[in-house]
């Protein structure tokens, strides 16, 4: 794991430094008094078998039996101390990743895909917080415990201690191995299964679209080869760990046979002065421990391996920098709705080959309806959200009330410029809930009249609960063109200088979108209105229409004009009126 | 074998929502299935593991002969003597060793190779069946809970055999020949460590249940948490543009801390049980070290197996096996939830296999024919362009009858559930070669009209005919095959554009499916992606738009020549301006072919020669488009655009 990667977690621990180092030290002590354990009970044993006075034996005992409750103490002392360091460290590394994303442009969004950051928020912090779980635990734990049950049988087993200088290499050289040679081959693995699982999903998803073509045996002989091929890379991966544990049993296996060999010979010959029966159980204990250290060491580090991605992920998130700040000393009024681009051209990434948009020039008096066609991808989209600054341009500058948008306050700027977005969701929650996201403060009779000049009011009446009906994620238990007119009443309660609709009446019939068009007119004659349609009807009336074509605006004027002299004006409008007129 | 997360999947599987629920028939069949896939190797591998387990059991006996050596010539120093007999006991256990070293790597190995084998055949297995249900079981169940038998319910049993079973059969095995053992040497000391070992079973009890109590509470907050950043992962661009990211993150953190204080408890709990456990053992160590010395020191006389006294020589491996003993029995605690989870993932998957698979009871097929001289059709192997149902009767003659296109519903009634009824005598009459719209609002059963022609589902009264035979004497896959469809959701699969849209006809050769993208107008835009028609597509293919993915939907639907062809809202995502350009294409695509139409947009049923207006399951207008305009109905409002069609 690279060094940035963990200075940038790490800058998540904060308040939970303390219970983290604070559990190192519990461990320590655990560990400190498990190890004295079978030291004291050698001797026990050895009194025992002198047929020392019961008085003693029990003294001795009781002292065992205290160092077990101090390390048991310490333990759970542990166990508190260390839940509360790992899960307190992945719930800010969670707060810190979605307070960074509430930081991000457009430009940034767009690089994490949604799902993407779902993920990097839930599963991979909760890798990260295992992880980190394991290090504070184990990390400190298994060094300890190897060097301690090293040193104590060195002290107490002299001679017999040589056991270990043979076992302990090998098993270690032996973990390292294995575990060198395993992780590649379960990286690939893991792989390769998230690709499975993919295609499963994929194969769920469109099973219309495998049974409408009887590819069902298709499918199974698909599925087949891909899991075959991963049994066969997964059994690989497996069987090279499976070495572990009759390694382990070996080195236990020689350790156990060299001190039954040595410990004969040295009690025998020395008859009992340098070491006794009871050590020869404390050495077979001591090299369990060595032992099981090293099998923990080699476990997180295999542990730390499979949460290195996830760390990565992580970090990816925290260490994007917002590429859209406020400036410092920032305008914070917007004074009318009057919009100019100047030379403008805008690529969605630097290393883009081709402008989204090339040498926009336009000025949109304030309180104007400006209309835009264009087929998809011609750069509709992408010439609006200029506006309210989602984006910043590559060349040229955009200006809004006379003054460059990067010269504002961004929350200033949005506010202003209300925008319906094309791809528009309703958040769970009420209906008032979801309209107060305009304005938080606006009373019930401003929800109502923005809901009127939407369309929307009739309809929400309707509902058993109006206004407080709750709206289910994603906005699933109100129609399309419910949603947009709601979309469309929530961005008025902004109050907005410029309201910018998005295709944002494509599921609304004609009739209403019309009277939509006429309450706007009507009602907000000083807000300039920009309205990306797929209708003529929807933009025919405008002051001004652009047509758009490969992120230029190709031909701009009124709708007679256009019909006059713009062949693709003519195609769309002809193919839509052609014997009577097109419906959403 | 340390755990590994498979999938990077973190979360404890089997835990969500309240989830687990220990079945252990499942369990049962599960292990049964295990011995059927590997009738040799199943057993070879207990009995690897139990000999194993049976000489990790015994060194015990052996220090206990060392030591009583040791006892014997300690006093007098002489080494000499007492080698032989150390080195004899040694040898003979380092002997076994290596018999034990060479089982435990057999069984180790083999263990690999079942387990993956075991969850390579139970994933083919369950992928095939789920392949076979029908459509019904996949729009009644959500699509996450489906991929969880993959993701989550799988991997339960991957510790299940790789790690519980032989856990299980060798821990089981060594406490069992421990506790023998433990007989044969003393009565008395044995009793001790029961006492103990109740002792530690109670906390197990404690502990673990406090554990999982939270851990189920976790999960829920969990999944909460999860849905909240979803909602407004996905919502983030509104987010912004409301100025509206101090009130997300409220929202968020409010389920972030509660999230994080069941994680606290739930791990808090789960931590304490290691420290717990073994200084519990740790104790009872002492606790048999001074009851051993009791003994040995008041003299009391020993109850065992073998008869022998107590003695120092007794004690010191009695004192290892305690140790041992409690050890195991501490593993087999350990895998308590392993064995819980995977009982509830086994019952989950044995539910989906339990589903009954599609069942076809058709018997007429389409085969490829030749038209001979005299009119009379004959089969033959090879593609001849030319189709007919090969009809066998019950008095055992055969009859052909030529692929035509010709489907009629006749007074069709179905209901999804029982007495929600959704289409209500409906009659359908399309000839070869005929363009049939539907239109209506959602809901009034346009799509479920479709659903039933191909028999993804089956109608509770009426008759489907085509070409003359009823439908359900129709082979499914023949059926279908002689349908094609193109849904407004377009589903795109892994792999070149070219393999997509060969997906129609699985024989077509290269030229024929770039035919097919010409004829729908895809072609231009295929030619300019990167690699062309072998551009790889992704996740459904992301890289491109909406409209691009369904141009590649209806090539792939071109490709496979149906005579009938379903169009579901095909070309609702194509904006007017390409769709004029598709139109084009789609007009070809329909040329000389029976044509059902589903479309949002009136303009694209207009030319349709039959168009029905569907309300609520009935048929309430029925006619060409002049017709219905001249009628001044539900159409003609729907079409001038005075009703709203969602």
């Amino acid at each position: 794991m690279k060094a940035a990667v963990i200075k940038t977690l790490a800058g998540s621990l904060r308040e939970f430094k303390k219970p983290a180092l604070l559990t190192l030290l519990l461990i320590v002590g655990e560990v400190f008094f498990e190890v004295l354990i079978p030291f004291f009970t050698a001797d026990m044993v050895n009194m025992i078998k002198a047929d020392a006075p019961l008085a003693e034996v029990s003294a001795l005992g009781g002292r065992l039996a205290l160092m077990a409750v101090a390390s048991l103490l310490c333990g759970a002392a542990a166990a508190r101390t260390c839940a509360d360091a790992s899960t307190g460290f992945a719930r800010n590394l969670r707060d810190d990743m979605f307070t960074r994303v509430q930081s991000f442009s457009f430009a940034n969004i767009d690089r994490f895909s949604s799902a993407s950051l779902v993920t990097r928020m839930t599963t991979d912090v909760t890798n990260v917080q295992m992880a980190f779980m394991m290090v504070i635990r184990i990390a400190v734990r298994a060094p300890l415990m190897f060097v301690f049950a090293i040193t104590m049988a060195f002290i107490m087993g002299g001679k017999l201690a040589l056991s270990f200088v043979v076992v302990v290499p090998i098993l270690a050289a032996g973990l390292i191995l294995i575990a060198r040679h395993a992780m590649p081959a379960f990286r690939s693995v893991f792989r390769k299964y998230d690709k499975l699982n993919q295609s499963i999903e994929e194969n769920v998803r469109g099973m219309r679209v495998v049974k409408g073509f009887s590819r069902e045996e298709h499918e199974k002989t698909k599925f087949a080869s891909a899991a075959d091929s991963i049994c066969v890379d997964f059994t690989k991966a497996e069987r090279i760990v499976a070495v572990n544990s009759p390694l382990m049993q070996l080195c236990m296996y020689f350790n156990m046979l060299f001190i039954l060999t040595v410990g004969a010979r040295i009690i025998v010959s020395t008859r009992g002065t340098v070491i006794d029966v009871g050590q020869i159980s404390a050495m077979l204990n001591y090299g369990m421990q060595v032992l099981m250290s090293l099998m923990m060491l080699s476990m997180i580090y295999v542990m730390i391996t499979i949460s290195a991605e996830s760390a990565k992920r992580i970090s990816e998130v925290l260490a994007e920098t917002p590429s859209l700040t406020s400036p410092d000393a920032a305008v914070t009024r917007v004074s009318d709705g009057s919009i100019d681009f100047e030379g403008v051209s805008f690529k969605y990434s630097e290393s883009a080959e081709n402008n989204a948009l090339s040498d926009i020039d336009l000025h949109i008096p304030s309180g104007a309806t400006v209309g835009i066609l264009g087929g998809t991808g011609s750069g509709k989209t992408t010439l609006v959200q200029l506006i309210p600054r989602l984006y910043d341009v590559t060349e040229g500058s955009v200006k809004v009330g006379g003054t460059d948008v990067r010269c504002y306050d961004t929350d200033v700027l949005r506010n202003a410029v209300s925008m319906v977005l094309q791809k528009n969701l309703l958040f769970s929650g009420t209906i008032s809930e979801n309209l107060r996201w305009g304005s938080e403060s606006a009373t019930d009779e401003e929800l109502q009249e923005a809901c009127r000049l939407a369309q929307a009011d009739d309809f929400v009446r309707a509902f058993p609960d109006g206004y407080e009906t709750h709206i289910e994620q994603g906005g699933t238990n109100v129609s399309g063109g419910q949603k947009q007119r709601l979309c469309i009443a929530r961005a008025l309660l902004k109050k907005p200088k410029i309201l910018i609709l998005d295709d944002s009446t494509s599921a609304v019939d004609t009739r209403t979108d019309a009277l939509i068009r006429a309450g706007f007119k009507t009602y907000i004659p000083e807000t300039t209105k920009i309205i990306i349609a797929q209708r003529v009807a929807s933009v025919m009336d405008a002051d001004m229409i652009l047509i758009m074509d490969n992120g230029r605006i190709v031909d701009r004027g009124r709708h007679e004009e256009l019909l006059e002299r713009c062949g693709i004006y003519r195609e769309i409008y002809e193919q839509q009126t052609n014997g009577g007129e097109d419906h959403a | 074998m340390p755990k590994m997360p498979v999938g990077h999947r973190g979360a404890p599987a089997g835990m969500k929502g309240g989830r687990p629920k220990a079945d252990f028939s499942a369990l049962g069949r599960a292990i049964k299935k295990l011995f059927r896939y590997y009738p040799r190797l199943a057993p070879l591998t207990v009995v690897c593991i139990l000999f194993s387990a049976g000489v990790s059991a015994t060194p015990s006996l052996f220090i206990q002969n060392i030591v009583a050596v040791i006892e014997r010539w300690y006093k007098t120093g002489d080494w000499a003597s007492a080698r032989p007999e150390v080195l004899r006991y040694v040898s003979l256990l380092a002997v076994l060793y290596v018999l034990a070293l060479l089982s435990s790597t057999a069984y180790t190995q083999l263990m690999a190779v079942m387990t993956q084998g075991f969850l390579n055949k139970l994933r083919q297995e369950t992928f095939d069946h789920m392949q076979d249900l029908p459509l019904r079981y996949f729009d009644t169940h959500q699509h996450g809970e489906i991929m969880s038998y993959y993701t989550n319910d799988i991997d339960t049993l991957r510790m299940l055999v790789s790690q519980s079973l032989p856990t299980f059969i060798q821990s089981g095995a060594i406490v069992l020949v421990v506790f023998s053992i433990m007989l044969y040497f003393s009565f008395w000391m044995t009793l001790v460590l029961i006492a103990g070992v109740v002792a530690m079973f109670y906390v197990t009890k404690v502990v673990g249940g406090g554990s999982a109590r939270y851990f189920i509470k976790q999960q829920k907050s969990l999944a909460e948490t999860e849905g909240v950043i979803q909602e407004l992962m996905n919502g983030q661009k509104v987010v912004k543009v409301f100025c509206h990211e101090q009130q997300s993150i409220e929202a968020f953190r409010k389920r972030n801390d509660e999230l994080r204080e069941n994680s606290r408890k739930a791990n808090a709990y789960a931590n304490l049980l290691g420290p717990v456990m073994n200084n519990l053992g740790n104790i009872l160590y002492v606790a048999m070290g001074l009851a051993g010395g009791i003994f040995l020191l008041t003299g009391v006389r020993n109850v065992s197996l073998s008869g022998m006294p107590f003695s120092i020589s007794v004690l010191v491996p009695f004192l290892g096996m305690a140790k041992q003993f409690t050890g195991n029995v501490n593993t087999l605690a350990q895998q308590i939830n392993n064995i819980v989870m995977a009982s509830a993932g086994a019952g989950r998957i044995f539910s989906l296999m339990d589903e009954p698979p599609e069942t076809d009871d058709g018997y007429v097929t389409l085969v490829n024919v030749k038209e001979l001289p005299d009119g009379s059709l004959e089969e033959t192997d090879g593609r001849t362009g030319k189709w007919a149902w090969r009809h066998p009767h019950g008095d055992g003659t055969l009859t052909y009858t030529p692929l035509r296109g010709d489907v009629r519903l006749v007074e069709v009634d179905f209901a999804y559930e029982e007495g929600k009824d959704v289409l209500h005598d409906v009659s359908v009459y399309a000839e070869p070669g005929q363009k049939v719209a539907f239109v209506g609002a959602t809901g009034a059963g346009k799509t479920t009209i479709t659903n039933l022609i191909n028999r993804f589902y089956d109608i509770a009264d009426g008759k489907i005919r085509y070409d003359g035979i009823n439908v359900n004497k129709i082979r499914k896959s023949d059926l279908r095959r002689s349908l094609g469809i193109v849904l407004q959701e377009t589903n795109l699969f892994t792999g070149t554009v070219l393999d997509n849209i060969r997906y129609g006809r699985l024989d077509a050769s290269d030229e024929e499916c770039r035919e097919a993208a010409r004829l729908a107008g895809a072609d231009d835009f295929i030619t300019r992606l990167p690699e062309g028609y072998g551009t790889m597509l992704t996740n459904n293919g992301t890289n491109l738009s909406q409209g691009q993915r369904q141009l590649i939907a209806i090539a792939r639907a071109a490709v496979a020549d149906p005579p009938v062809m379903i169009l579901d809202e095909a070309t609702s995502s194509i904006d007017t301006r390409t769709e004029a350009i598709v139109q084009r294409g789609m007009d070809k695509l329909m040329e000389g072919r029976t044509v059902f139409v589903i479309a949002h947009r009136l303009s694209t049923v207009k030319n349709a020669d039959v168009i029905m207006v569907l309300d609520h399951g009935r048929i309430i207008e029925r006619g060409s488009h002049e017709k219905l305009i001249a009628e001044k109905g539900t159409y003609y409002q729907l079409y001038t655009g005075a009703f709203e069609l969602e």
